[in-house]
């Protein structure tokens, strides 16, 4: 606790928190100065993500630890709630980060006007986000997960109207449901372990006497499901694509990361509690995972093969990325998990330029022409951004507007298809090339499981996303064709454009992603850093 | 004690879950309330239950550590109440939201077909 670096750990805490604060006490009406500070904290917060990045990649991959472990408080680690900086918290930081940043961005066009307080709602959102990612706590997470809920119902009932409400009614009820099962499961676990730290978890979990062991065991299972509900897997995902596509495009872009919270708290705790060093709890629950996970990849094929809609396509889109994510962790071999985290970065940056572009797509086309009458009703559209049409534009607005979008949304289909040249093709190679390349030549279920999931999704994806794009661009294009301001394909271009910065730089990213899939998969390093061993000795 | 603690939990948890599975607004939110309830009471259980034991200090008695039952749980569920509490206020907002935009408290926002 000596340098500012060390407590630069909490910085993404702390930041969106002071400015949430900061905005509070301003008055509606003053939203230029909102947005200014809106900004001020997202540009510091990406400045932050980068540094942590760049300290947790930094940091020499042979030492003990390469975890950075923020202690609050000072107290020991046992009774202290740490915050633990690793390659994967870094990760997840930084992809919050920009996404809070782009959809800020996007929404200085005209969203944020749609509704009070968006901005602080944003800031908090935010936070919440980036306090699951760097707790080491299970009940800390909890609270998180709270903040982050709380500040995305805010979000997606922003705007209000009676689609969002009654979506949102739906998503508050299942989420607070889910919070009580996340309860139950810390609660079982501290009844039986003594602990809530996620290393003295790790650590203990191999001693846990056999009468006890069961039932530590059903305690993180029924965390594990509340997980699997927030990352919408099948058959616990229904709420998802109603929701999003009712949101505002802004919200449905930062909330879209909320889905990979789930997976991450997934890929931290089943991998940190059920490794190898846990005796016979080692790989618990792993065959439902790869279940769940290819369930949930083929229910996505059909959902997008079904669907009418563009935001209720990325939506399906949500649940192919989860699934695959899930199925791969699952397989529990370091190649395939640092593939996975590869194809985690490229779908979380593609699925919100969607969110965003699907705005920009909609907005010239009379709403819901992509809807066919009879189910328009069941759909719940409405015309309840009417309003919004009527302001004023702010920024220039951009030449050749139906290309830039065209292209745009083909780069989106490509990533999210995972077709070559682009990175998402990348990510479902790396993650298929270590299971069919097995050492001994023969490939296991895993393999076959997630090569026929993989690609099936593919080929349902191109072919959804290019009746769509047929149908927005080529066969009914806009009457009028949209007004679109550098500010609203801004962001869009930050997104896509890093996607493309990954593809480029494969090689580097790749390697950054496989070394955090090696410390993962050790995770004495993690409970090292958390908890060094010569303290523990000493002090116990 | 055990017994008693477990099967309000139970009966708690049971209304709860049927309450939250009626088509109306109002019986899901007081279905959340009442699964909260018996949640709020299983982590506070977990600390260990006794009966006739002192809340601090034994009177006359030096203090000792086995003499009192686990504290952190009963931080659990300070901070459980507390959020759960905020998120149901949230949620009855939404609840009264939901009710005037669509004029009825069914959950889907329209009445189902007789």
């Amino acid at each position: 606790m000596s340098s500012w670096l060390d407590h630069l750990v909490i910085a993404p805490i702390i930041i969106p928190l002071f400015a949430a604060l900061m905005m509070m006490l301003i008055g509606e009406q003053r939203r230029p100065l909102k947005a200014a500070i809106g900004l001020v904290s997202t540009l510091l917060l990406l400045a932050v993500a980068i540094t942590l990045l760049v300290l947790a990649a930094g940091s020499d991959p042979d030492a003990a630890s390469s975890a950075r472990v923020y202690r609050l408080g000072d107290w020991p680690a046992i009774f202290a709630i740490v915050l633990v900086l690793d390659r994967l918290a870094a990760l997840m930081v930084l992809l919050s980060s920009l996404l809070g940043f782009a959809a800020l961005i996007f929404a200085l066009a005209r969203w944020h006007r749609a509704g009070t307080h968006f901005h602080p709602l944003l800031q908090l959102q935010i936070m919440g986000l980036n306090g699951a990612f760097l707790t080491g706590d299970i009940f800390n997470l909890f609270v998180f997960f709270e903040v982050m809920l709380a500040a995305s119902y805010g979000l997606a009932l922003h705007g209000s109207g009676i689609a969002r409400v009654r979506a949102g009614l739906h998503y508050i009820t299942i989420n607070l449901v889910t919070s009580f099962l996340i309860l139950i499961g810390a609660s079982v676990v501290y009844g039986i372990a003594g602990t809530l730290n996620m290393a003295d978890l790790a650590i203990h979990i191999g001693s846990v006497p056999p009468g006890d062991r069961s039932l530590l065991e059903a305690g993180l299972a029924v965390l594990g499901i509340a997980f699997l509900v927030k990352a919408a897997i099948w058959p616990l995902g229904f709420w998802l694509p109603p929701t999003y596509a009712a949101a505002s495009p802004p919200s449905a872009a930062i909330i879209s990361i909320l889905s990979k919270v789930g997976i991450y708290a997934i890929i931290r705790l089943w991998l940190l509690l059920f490794s190898p060093d846990a005796m016979e709890s080692s790989g618990f629950g792993g065959t439902w995972l790869l279940y769940s996970g290819l369930a949930t990849i083929l229910f996505g094929s059909i959902a997008i093969m079904a669907t009418q809609s563009l935001s209720r396509l990325a939506g399906a889109c949500v649940f192919i990325s989860s699934g695959t994510l899930l199925a791969a962790v699952s397989a529990g071999q370091v190649e395939v998990t640092g593939g996975a985290l590869f194809y985690l970065a490229t779908s979380v940056l593609a699925i919100a330029a969607l969110y965003l572009l699907i705005d920009l797509i909609e907005r010239g086309r009379v709403l819901g022409a992509d809807v066919l009458a009879v189910t328009r009703e069941a759909y719940g559209e409405s015309d309840l951004d009417e309003d919004l049409d009527e302001e004023a534009m702010v920024g220039v607005a951009i030449p050749a507007t139906m290309a830039i979008l065209g292209l745009s949304f083909a780069a989106c289909a490509l990533l999210l298809a995972g077709l070559p040249p682009l990175s998402g093709f990348l990510g479902k190679f790396a993650i298929l090339s270590p299971l069919l390349n097995g050492g001994d030549g023969v490939i296991s279920f895993t393999g076959w499981g997630l090569l026929a999931a993989l690609t099936i999704s593919g080929i349902a994806t191109i072919i959804a996303t290019s009746r769509a794009g047929v149908e927005a661009f080529w066969a009914s294009p806009p009457e009028t064709v949209p007004q679109v301001s550098i500010v609203e394909i801004a962001p869009i271009f930050l997104l896509l454009g890093l996607c493309i910065a990954i593809t480029i730089l494969a090689g580097p990213t790749l390697q950054y992603m496989e070394a955090t899939a090696h410390y993962l998969h050790l995770p004495q390093d993690y409970t090292h850093g958390v908890f060094p061993p010569t303290i523990r000795a000493g002090g116990g | 004690m055990e017994a008693i603690v477990s099967i309000g939990i139970g009966i708690l948890t049971g209304a709860g879950v049927w309450l939250l599975l009626r088509p109306r607004t109002f019986q899901v939110i007081i279905g959340l309330s009442l699964i909260s309830y018996a949640v709020n009471l299983f982590i506070f259980s977990t600390g260990g239950l006794r009966t006739g034991a002192a809340p601090v200090l034994l009177s006359g008695g030096v203090g000792d550590l086995a003499q009192h039952t686990d504290p952190l749980p009963q931080a659990l569920v300070l901070t459980a109440i507390v959020i759960g509490f905020a998120t149901t206020a949230l949620f009855l907002v939404v609840l009264l939201a939901a009710r005037g935009f669509t004029g009825t408290d069914h959950v889907d926002g329209r009445e189902p077909k007789q």
